[in-house]
């Protein structure tokens, strides 16, 4: 079995990748893929504290995780619903261009 | 883990990394993708070869299963496995072999397109979940597969998305088979809950091995039927879905919006042979169900007539290929209801060889005439595209059927089954043999002879395109003499120890076959290669056909029927949604409008001059001072984004100072 580390560190990379794309990029729906990149890498870090934890006979981390996928999904879901109600009004998924609370 | 699992399980990893590979190919090195899909799918077919061959050689000669834990829960883990059996073994070599043709005329086909590479994935993807589809011993890894299938089926079909109608038939594709899929998921959920397994296989414990099979027998009825005719229904309501047939076949002409190759490789390899498989797969629990096998062949019965009927009055060279793609799936389900899966499983074998071959072929007709699609502004292709003509003659006689080519054999042991069972599927099988014949002669005929009546002019396509033509074609002229009712290599390989050298009555059968495909043929001749001018200004079949003619080409508007009801039915829906939100808003303004009254009479009251002018004062001041921290609310997500990402690093970095 490779080390925790090895595991902890494919997760780093996995988030890193997600922040770096929920940061610069500018089409929403990219933007939640992204999310859901930096989600799959806490859902990683969660299984592996698990595997590597105390207790790796007792099922509640994977349990949690797979818990924790059906929230992310609907989350997703939700989050499409929005960018779908945001292209509809304004007509555009560009982050940049939607910009009503401007100070 | 084993390394002969590892190596079996390679033939579908390589696929799949393939794909992985060119998504991941910079611009500046597209090429490479034909290549690299190839030479995956070239290594995959390899290694179907050996495990043919290691069957045949006898060194493997039980049906083998690997399963492990998916999810390991402690009571109960979730399972998956892979399957080593003849009905495996053949698929993988066929779709392996087919899907490495099509890769290759692809090569050809989309070169020079800018979006090689996400094509290239596409399909290796296709192809990889197809794979893992007919070597899953899961019904659930099956439905993973499956639904991955169906992924990529959009993305494929809607690969030219700037088109708005490639868009729709992808939505289309992707809708209508998710009809079906949903059958198939309430399918495998009712199977988990009465045997609380899903592996196919597993020592005596899987669903298909006798002591499930007994228990599913003596499981409840609902509706005066047992479960398992349910759960057998719900699955082939799926396969429905996924094999286009009546009343889901809506999607497979439209899906011919996608590269040819793509529709070479949905109508012969993958998607549609997915659904006839899994009844294949599913086989030993149908047979429980004598009234379902009959509701399976009547159903595969009047798809094949009904779009039989459809092809003849088509203009589109692809649609043509699509109805008749469509009929010969309704005979592969006629052939699995009355024959059983020896019999689906060779149609369905000679059927992708040589389908794969006509619409390769469509593929170079319509690169060498620049993208014409109608076979009324064809004609006289035969002098400019010989090799094309002379692969498409075989696919042609081969799908009319005509003997000893591929499709005479396949079609003609499902007609023989069909007649033990019943007249009147024998009626219908026996009059598609004949409009199959008929209009396969008129495709034929307009395509390549008479006179050609474009505008570009035409020319043969690159060798990359022919050679995998001429390859099938010889596929499509031999491989039937491996099912020949006198010594059926092809049943014995998929069902050992049982009798299925049938002769006596079937060479009656044959001879019947034979002269219908005849007769097909010469009355396609004598509309349409007498006078061919004349038959492609104006279709014959108009003439004689008037209104009926019509009601065909507009594909007996069993859309416009979709459209009208369950359409219709959406569009209620919503305007019922609509009027709820009007009273809503009603509701909302009434409420707010008293709202108003009182605030407004509170105002004139108190607000105006008690206490405005202070809270004026106040507010100009909190806004000059909070000018600044305004100046930070750009309103810009990613800018919010990345001040929240910092804050939380600078977090973290406190957190780690402390400890």
């Amino acid at each position: 079995m490779p080390p925790l580390s090895f595991y902890l560190f494919f997760a780093a990379v996995l988030f890193c990748t997600g922040l770096a794309g929920a940061l610069s990029r500018r089409n929403a729906i990219v933007v939640l893929f992204s999310l859901e990149l930096m989600f799959a890498a806490c859902h990683l870090n969660l299984i592996a504290f698990w595997r590597y934890g105390p207790q790796p006979e007792l099922y509640h981390g994977q349990v949690f995780t797979l818990f924790s996928i059906a929230v992310s999904g609907a989350e997703a879901a939700v989050g499409l619903a929005l960018i779908l109600r945001i292209f509809r009004h304004y007509r555009t998924v560009q982050v940049t261009e939607i910009r009503e609370l401007k100070g | 883990m084993n390394p002969h699992v590892t190596a079996y399980a390679a033939i579908v990893l390589l696929p799949l990394l393939a794909a992985a590979v060119c998504l991941c190919l910079p611009a500046s090195r597209r090429a490479w993708a034909a290549t690299i899909a190839v030479t995956a799918m070239a290594v995959s077919f390899a290694g179907s070869m050996a495990v043919l061959i290691r069957w045949l050689s006898g060194m493997t000669v039980h049906a083998r299963q690997w399963n492990f834990d998916w999810i390991a829960l402690p009571a109960d883990p979730i399972r998956l496995g892979l399957l080593l059996d003849p009905y495996t073994i053949l698929m993988l070599t066929m779709v392996t072999g087919v899907g490495l043709l099509i890769f290759v005329f692809a090569g050809g086909y989309m070169h020079g397109d800018p979006r090689r590479g996400g094509f290239f994935c596409s399909m290796s993807f296709f192809a990889a979940a197809m794979l893992g589809m007919v070597m899953s011993n899961s019904m659930l890894l099956l439905l993973i597969c499956w639904e991955l299938m169906g992924l990529a089926s959009y993305l494929l079909i809607g690969f030219w998305f700037q088109k708005p109608e490639a868009a729709a038939a992808a939505r289309k594709a992707f809708i209508t088979t998710r009809i079906g899929d949903l059958g198939l998921l309430a399918a495998t959920v009712w199977l988990s809950n009465q045997c609380g397994t899903l592996l196919f296989y597993d020592n005596g414990n899987g669903l298909l091995e006798a002591k499930n099979l007994d228990l599913l027998m003596q499981a409840g009825m609902w509706a005066g039927m047992g479960f398992v005719f349910w759960i057998a229904l719900l699955a082939f309501w799926g396969a429905v879905g996924k094999s286009g047939q009546f009343p889901l076949h809506v999607w497979l002409p439209d899906a011919m919006e996608g590269p040819t190759p793509v529709s070479a490789l949905i109508h012969a390899a993958t998607m549609v042979a997915a659904g006839v498989f899994l009844m294949v797969r599913l086989y030993p629990l149908l047979v429980l169900e004598p009234v379902l096998l009959g509701i399976i062949a009547s159903v595969g019965a009047f798809t094949a007539l009904f779009a039989a009927c459809i092809a003849l009055a088509q203009r589109d060279i692809k649609r043509i290929l699509a109805y008749s793609t469509v009929s010969q799936l309704g005979l592969m389900m006629l052939g699995l209801g009355v024959g059983g899966p020896a019999v689906a499983m060779f149609h369905l074998f000679t059927h992708a060889i040589f389908k794969a071959l006509l619409f390769l072929a469509a593929g170079s007709v319509i690169h060498g005439t620049h993208h014409e699609q109608d076979i009324f502004k064809m004609g006289g292709l035969k002098k400019a595209m010989p090799v094309t003509c002379l692969a498409w003659g075989a696919g042609y006689l081969a799908l009319a059927g005509i003997p000893p080519l591929a499709g005479f054999w396949s079609k003609d042991e499902i007609v023989y089954y069909a007649f033990k069972a019943s007249p009147y599927l024998f009626a219908m099988a026996w009059a598609t043999s004949l409009l199959t014949a008929f209009y396969t002669t008129r495709q034929f005929l307009l395509v390549f002879f008479g006179k050609y009546r474009g505008h570009h002019a035409p020319h043969e396509s690159p060798r990359v395109m022919t050679v995998p033509l001429l390859i099938l074609a010889a596929g499509a002229i031999l491989a039937g003499l491996l099912g020949t009712p006198w010594k059926n290599l092809f049943a014995h390989f998929l069902e050992p120890g049982e009798i299925h050298d049938a002769t006596g009555l079937n060479v009656v059968i044959m001879l019947v076959s034979f002269l219908t495909a005849i007769t097909g043929i010469v009355l396609g001749w004598f509309l349409y290669g007498r006078h061919p001018e004349a038959a492609a200004a104006q279709d014959p079949l108009q003439r004689i056909g008037g209104r009926l003619y019509r009601t065909l080409a507009d594909r007996l508007y069993v859309d416009e029927f979709y459209a009208a009801t369950f359409g219709r039915l959406i569009l209620a829906l919503s305007q019922l949604a609509a009027t709820v939100e009007l009273v809503l808003e009603f509701l909302n303004r009434l409420l707010a409008g008293i709202a108003f009254g009182i605030s407004w009479a509170a105002q004139k009251v108190g607000d105006q001059w008690m206490i405005n002018g202070g809270f004026d004062f106040l507010c100009d001041r909190v806004r000059q001072k909070g000018a600044f921290f305004a100046a930070l609310q750009t309103g810009k997500i990613s800018i919010s984004l990345r001040l929240m990402a910092g804050g939380v690093a600078l977090l973290g970095l406190l957190l780690w100072m402390l400890h």
